[in-house]
């Protein structure tokens, strides 16, 4: 035991320190048993690192498998169809208008968040008193902690009065516009969904730009005081470039967010499978909504293969909005590391 | 430099006296008063929104007429970043003032100690204890299967992970963050519900339970639980590590004895955060729990109810008593929600290592 651990100590100590505060994995020396309580406690550690792979990819193959057998049954055209009727004699379905109003609601909940998320990041990194700001993160945060069907419920029984109220105002003010143009009732409409969704996102957008708006190193920023520029110009010179590929990254998580959103869109919205771009009248449905809303009659098997095929294009489509922001991020970290 | 001096005319700038924004406000609230509320053009919130604009329209005006064009913009900006601050409060106290009043008015021993097992449309009774007794289930089996997985995982990328595995794990333990809950619900009923339950039921038929849910609950909780406890394990000082082994303790042993304990407020934070999370999803545990109405306390066996869909089913429920059913539990969901938030923000503040 002791003649083992020693050759460990020779064997890790003798490495510098690695960067991180780990030190680099021991071993390249002489005398190592093969089969000690370290092999045993590696290979444990490493296949539970594994995990993570292997359920990604397990993700992607049991859906695929689950709803193959329905998509073969499928009369319609899976994509360009934007009705819902697995249940039909021949079954037709179509993500069309799922997957449009999907883009369309995280479209319009990062057009109304991402400003205010920046805004609030900018108060809470550089304008807010240090020890307010603390606090006041700390109240963003508890918006994040609040669960999503709260939000639901909080947007159908409560924002949905204000909301028509908006709407009514909208119509008769804007009403030329198309998105405008629905004369009511304006109740679940795309617009409440948009509204509770962007609220939903505030919190992430919010707190990954703060962060990287505080790494903003402060020579810059007296760089740019020290030439005489006010505190805004300090700002847009000196904090947003410097912080543009964490908002990128942020802004892209809060979408990733916002795609795979489901109950509380599933309360507020009308649930209409048609392609429009009525903001105001009832209606709109997501990809995640429908799956929520038509899981309850769905016991068939070519009905919840349906329901899987299009869980599998929303996983496809956070995929790709997931990998290209953390990959943003992850570039980001080497570069920052390799400054500092 | 000569040139950008001569275009100062003096050394001082001219500068607004500080009462000037306070007056400015009070002038913009009184105008759009006396023009929108008055005459009855618009309720409180508009009266709101027009004196915010006015008063930014005259805050601009007086700057640039004053202090000039660059510390106008310097104060549109800082007036900008300020409302956007005070817009994002407003859903938070209006959620919290919601929930408060709407809560309490069926919140009641009552509540909490019964089931909806007989309950139908016209009866005005009925509770969630079924459904707190579900959640509490699902989110502690999914707990134990994710924290020592999650932790391991962690192990393994800060003390053994070097080269490509290491690299990509770390990767796609970030996409994992990102995958939205109702395909994580998807994976199990494709996985769990589809192919594997039928082998253990009577009738070889799919079945539901709260087993499932906490499977779903897993792969929601797994990436956050490796992420936070990765962080903690990196704040752990290198010194401690090698003072370890110059003592003769072997890797294993150190990371074990040493890293962990070191850590361990850390990872417990994160670890509360990840169930806060779980407890508050409803998408996953929707489509693989069943939602049965009466009290089910073997999450193995028979279709299981949890608070977050007992809360989604009487929002969509058309009984005029499910609305303030919704309510209460979403009162109480939010409480246990937010006791596991708080308690683990103030244990990250005890820790030495947190920032």
């Amino acid at each position: 035991m002791s003649q083992r651990s020693l050759t460990d100590t020779t064997s890790a100590g003798a490495r510098p320190p690695g960067g991180g505060g780990a030190l680099p994995p021991g071993g390249g020396l002489t005398r190592r048993r093969r089969f000690g309580a370290d092999t045993l406690f590696r290979a444990a550690v490493t296949s539970a690192g594994s995990t993570v792979l292997l359920v990604i990819v397990a993700i992607a193959t049991f859906l695929v498998v689950q709803s193959l057998p329905a998509l073969r049954r499928n009369s319609a055209n899976f994509f360009s169809f934007h009705q819902w009727f697995p249940q039909d004699a021949p079954p037709r379905f179509g993500i069309a208008a799922t997957a449009f109003g999907t883009v369309l609601t995280s479209g319009i909940a990062l057009l109304l968040a991402v400003p205010v998320a920046l805004g609030i990041a900018l108060c809470l990194s550089h304008y807010a008193p240090k020890r307010i700001a603390t606090g006041l993160g700390f109240a963003v945060d508890l918006l994040a902690a609040v669960p999503s069907v709260v939000f639901g419920l909080w947007g159908r029984e409560y924002l949905a009065r204000p909301v028509a109220d908006l709407s009514a105002w909208l119509h008769s003010n804007l009403g030329w516009l198309p998105p405008f143009s629905s004369k009511g009732p304006y109740v679940n409409s795309v617009l409440l969904g948009s509204l509770v969704l962007a609220i939903m996102i505030l919190p992430i957008v919010t707190s990954l730009s703060r962060e990287v708006f505080q790494q903003t190193p402060s020579p810059n920023e007296e760089a740019a005081l020290a030439l005489g520029a006010t505190k805004w110009e300090m700002v847009r010179t000196a904090v947003l470039p410097y912080g543009r590929a964490g908002v990128i990254a942020s802004v892209m998580l809060g979408l990733g967010r916002a795609l795979g959103e489901t109950i509380a869109l599933a309360l507020t919205l009308g649930n209409t499978y048609l392609i429009s771009f009525d903001l105001l009248g009832s209606g709109g449905v997501t990809i995640a909504s429908n799956i929520a809303n038509s899981f309850g009659e769905a016991s068939d098997p070519t009905s919840r293969g349906a329901l899987i095929a299009s869980g599998l294009v929303l996983f496809a489509i956070t995929l790709v909005v997931n990998v290209t922001a953390r990959a943003i991020v992850f570039r980001r970290r080497e570069f920052t590391g390799s400054t500092t | 430099m000569s040139e950008r001096l001569g275009t100062i005319a003096g050394l001082r700038t001219k500068r607004l006296p500080g009462w000037a924004v306070p007056a400015l406000a009070a002038g913009g609230l009184a105008v759009a008063w006396l023009i929108v509320y008055l005459p009855g053009t618009g309720g409180a919130v508009l009266t709101g929104v027009c004196a915010a604009l006015l008063f930014l329209a005259a805050l601009v005006g007086v700057s640039v007429a004053v202090e000039g064009r660059r510390a106008a913009t310097d104060r549109a900006a800082t007036a900008l970043i300020y409302a956007a601050f005070l817009l994002a409060l407003a859903p938070l106290a209006a959620v919290a003032y919601t929930l408060l009043a709407k809560g309490a008015t069926r919140m009641s021993g009552d509540f909490l100690t019964h089931s909806m097992r007989n309950i139908g449309g016209r009866d005005a009774g009925g509770g969630a204890y079924h459904a707190i007794l579900g959640t509490l289930e699902q989110a502690g089996i999914a707990t134990l299967i994710t924290v020592p997985l999650g932790i391991a995982g962690a192990i393994y990328i800060v003390e053994y992970g070097r080269g490509a595995l290491a690299t990509a794990i770390r990767f796609f333990v970030d996409v994992m963050t990102g995958i939205p809950s109702i395909v994580a619900g998807l994976f199990i009923l494709a996985f769990w519900v589809q192919l594997v339950s039928p082998l253990f039921t009577a009738d070889h038929q799919p079945e539901f339970s709260g087993f499932a849910a906490a499977l779903a609950l897993s792969v929601l909780m797994l990436p956050t639980v490796v992420r936070s406890s990765e962080e903690m394990l990196r704040l752990v000082p290198a010194t401690l590590r090698e003072g370890a082994y110059a003592l003769g303790v072997a890797k294993w042993k150190t990371v074990l004895r040493i890293v962990l304990p070191t850590a361990a407020p850390g990872i417990v934070t994160g670890v509360m955060l990840a169930i806060a999370r779980a407890c508050g999803e409803t998408a996953p545990v929707l489509l693989v729990a069943g939602a049965s109405a009466s009290i089910n306390s073997n999450p193995f066996a028979g279709q299981q109810q949890a608070l977050s869909i007992y809360i989604y089913q009487q929002a969509k429920d058309s009984s005029i008593y499910a609305p303030p059913r919704a309510w209460a539990a979403a009162l109480t969901l939010v409480v246990l929600v937010l006791a596991l938030t708080v308690a683990a923000k103030l244990l990250a503040r005890r820790s030495k290592l947190a920032r």
